[in-house]
């Protein structure tokens, strides 16, 4: 121990009494109650009297409206007009107890809150409306081994299926993505790699490209593979169109994915001596990797759920082609806006199912983006760490393997430390 | 001691690698290969729309019927179409887009607000063709109950007329207020909400707290402080985010498609039966179209993609001018 005791030694210890500290007394003074704890919480009684009030209060009146003074039909003309009333009827409501502002702090949180629940609410209605709506023809195991062929307008929904739908229509993303990811990685790290005139042009001109209408790749790409150069209506064509669909907006998210890149890390490789190529292949791709990995997914998922380009280059069928270059190819959404559009109630069903199956193939991209990616630039989940740890470990023995045998440390050197 | 040489600035060249060469020359090679791919398309659609624009001359931008082959077409009617749809999904989708992103990012628990991210991101990514059979196959009976009450007590309005119907009459059937402008904009709406939605939460999570808690320390109510702090704040973004949603509802097909019925009149009742968009003529004439016809439709696609153009980088500019905007990109 190096530490110096500084206490002065005290040879008698009845003189000086030791240091003590002292507990004041906690019991509470006569006469007075142990105090309550105070909640902080902001709702009261009333509040919620208020909130069930208004809300009582517009469902009876549009109900008397609904009635009697303004007749209309449907639930949805109810839930619209006794809202309005309802955030009427809460703010004369609040009005009474509370101040100016904080009424419309009330009123403006209850706008907010049901905002929010209207988008939610219409996100679940279209979720559950779609599998419930395709459910009928979803829990037949043909709808998804089967294809159309043989399936009639009246046939029963024990026949055919949309195999030949979901065949196409990975065949037409592969080719899609084959072609837009390479490209657009390559665009984005040019972009954030080689500045200057040229990439600034290049960068609007891709930002202008993001507001193209996908219908217009479709339409470009049918008046010149297929109306010039003689392409079938085919797989390759609808990827073909699907890809510049997508080639814009693989970039822009990549170049700012590549932006959020700690310029740090790239300086420390520089300072290192590493190249250019080699400090992009070993510092800028592996940081931004979740970020470009959820830019390719993201643009995946909207590959697969255009319709408007494959409408016009892929044309439609019931069979199954595996063959992207010849013959028309069918694909998901596709599928989907041509059944519904039938009369008969099972092909409607059959959309539906075709929907859903599309929805589902939607939701396990982006479920596989989040788990990738989600996480910013350059943080790494504790896998990835332990591994990080183990190869710089495995480095570490490498470079003392390769150092001249060290230096003895002297005995003397060693004890003292 | 000789005089010091004078200095002068040493030129600086970096001697690049083999492999540096290599790569620079690649990713310029890609840019290129970018940048012609985009090129093309452009100018492709501009060469091919010049023969129908160059004949139609100024009665483009004014004829209303579409019959390229009979020499009379122009877009006036389906480029009202198309503005009137986006507007109803603009009107729709704004006030929605603020509350949802003021909900997730100041109202709502700590807890959910992750998940609240995500599914309004999933939200972003359902395909247009389900957005599509929603409105078809399940909104459409549901808003006409709503339409036919606004038109009855609203209807001396002029755009919420609907002709043909008198007020209460009960044979009047509810399939004048089906495929309308209104039905096909509220569909839209959901799907571009999603969108405007991520740019604004975004802009307003980055308020800076110091003058959140200046706010409620001098006093301010909630949504004090949102007025006075947030929305200020996030402002360009609100604006940026609109424009944004609007240029995907002008280009937004299938989901139109699937809803309007086409009508090649300006139709300015927006309750009312029949409208029609750029993009659903090119979706429903492209294929028996003559060639002088198709490039008519390249015609209007290419002005529907002037429209977009202006739109997004108007769009672009304010959010990037905006105090919030370095960093919220879509």
């Amino acid at each position: 121990m190096t530490a110096v005791d500084i206490r002065p030694e005290t040879k008698d210890r009845s003189i000086v009494a030791p240091p003590r500290t002292t507990v004041p007394d906690r019991t509470p003074p006569h006469g007075e109650q142990a105090q309550a704890r105070r909640r902080t919480g902001v709702l009261r009684t009333s509040d919620f009297l208020a909130i069930f009030g208004a809300l009582l209060a517009s469902l009876t009146m549009t109900g008397l409206l609904w009635t009697q003074l303004a007749p209309f039909t449907g639930p949805l003309g109810y839930i619209v007009v006794s809202w309005f009333l309802f955030v009427l009827i809460y703010a004369v409501l609040v009005s009474f107890d509370e101040n100016r502002p904080t009424m419309w702090d009330r009123v403006s949180s209850v706008t907010v809150h049901s905002l929010g629940l209207v988008l939610l609410g219409a996100l679940i209605s279209v979720v559950v409306n779609t599998f419930v709506r395709g459910w009928t023809a979803l829990h037949h195991v043909n709808f998804f081994t089967q294809d159309l062929r043989n399936a009639g307008p009246l046939d029963p929904l024990t026949v055919g299926g949309i195999r030949h739908a979901v065949v196409g229509t990975l065949i037409e993303l592969g080719i899609a993505m084959a072609i837009a990811v390479p490209l657009g990685l390559v665009g984005a790290v040019f972009l954030h790699e080689i500045p200057g005139r040229f990439s600034r042009f290049v960068r609007t001109v891709v930002e202008a490209m993001t507001a193209l209408p996908d219908l217009l790749a479709g339409l470009f790409i049918f008046a010149t593979l297929i109306l010039i150069f003689g392409l079938d209506k085919s797989g390759l064509a609808a990827a073909l169109a699907l890809a510049i669909t997508v080639l814009p907006i693989i970039i822009r998210t990549g170049d700012v994915v590549l932006r959020l890149v700690p310029g740090g890390l790239k300086e420390a490789s520089y300072a290192l001596g590493t190249g250019q190529w080699r400090t992009v292949w070993h510092v800028l791709l592996p940081t931004a990797r979740s970020g470009l990995a959820t830019a390719i997914i993201l643009g995946a998922a909207r590959a697969i759920g255009e319709t408007s380009p494959v409408l016009i280059t892929a044309g439609a069928t019931a069979q199954i082609n595996t063959d992207p270059i010849h013959g028309p190819m069918m694909s998901l959404p596709l599928l989907s806006y041509t059944l519904v559009q039938n009369s008969q109630d099972n092909m409607v069903a059959r959309g539906f199912g075709a929907a859903a199956t599309l929805l589902m193939m939607v939701v396990v991209l982006f479920a596989i983006a989040r788990i990738i990616g989600g996480r910013g630039a350059g943080q790494l989940t504790a896998r990835q760490q332990r591994r990080r740890a183990v190869r710089s470990r495995r480095d570490a023995g490498r470079y003392q393997k390769r150092a001249r045998p060290a230096q003895p440390i002297p005995a003397a050197e060693a004890g003292a430390a | 001691m000789p005089a010091p040489p004078t200095q002068r600035p040493r030129s600086l060249r970096s001697n690049l690698a083999p492999s540096d060469r290599a790569f620079r020359g690649v990713a310029r090679g890609g840019g290129a290969t970018v940048l012609v791919i985009m090129a093309l398309v452009g100018t492709f659609l501009a060469y091919r729309a010049w023969k129908a624009l160059h004949k139609a001359g100024f009665s483009f931008l004014t004829t209303q019927d579409w019959s390229p082959d009979a020499g009379q077409f122009g877009i006036a009617a389906v480029m009202v179409g198309t503005i009137l749809i986006a507007l109803v999904a603009i009107v729709v989708a704004v006030p929605l887009a603020i509350g949802t992103a003021l909900y997730i990012s100041e109202y709502a628990p700590r807890g959910i607000q992750r998940t609240l991210i995500s599914l309004v991101d999933l939200m972003a990514a359902v395909p247009s063709v389900v957005f599509g059979l929603w409105g078809f196959k399940f909104l459409e009976w549901k808003m006409t109950g709503l339409s036919r009450w606004i038109s009855d007590w609203f209807g001396w309005i002029p755009i919420f007329k609907v002709d043909g119907v008198t007020r209460h009459d009960p044979l009047s059937t509810p399939t004048v207020y089906t495929s309308s402008t209104f039905i096909a904009g509220v569909v839209v709406a959901l799907m571009v909400t999603p969108i405007a939605c991520s740019i604004m939460r975004e802009a307003f999570g980055q308020a800076p707290p110091g003058e959140r808690e200046g706010a409620y320390a001098l006093g301010a109510t909630r949504w004090g402080m949102i007025r006075s702090v947030v929305l200020p704040f996030g402002k360009g973004a609100i604006i940026g985010g609109t424009m944004l949603g609007l240029g995907r509802a002008l280009g937004e097909t299938i989901a139109v498609v699937m809803i309007i019925s086409p009508v090649f009149a300006i139709q300015s009742h927006i309750l009312q039966n029949g409208t029609s968009s750029v993009s659903s003529l090119i979706a429903l004439h492209y294929g028996e179209s003559s060639p002088f016809a198709l490039s008519a439709l390249m015609a209007a696609g290419l002005a529907l993609f002037a429209l977009t153009l202006i739109v997004n980088f108007v769009a672009a500019s304010i959010v990037a001018r905006s105090r919030s905007g370095a960093v919220s990109e879509a």
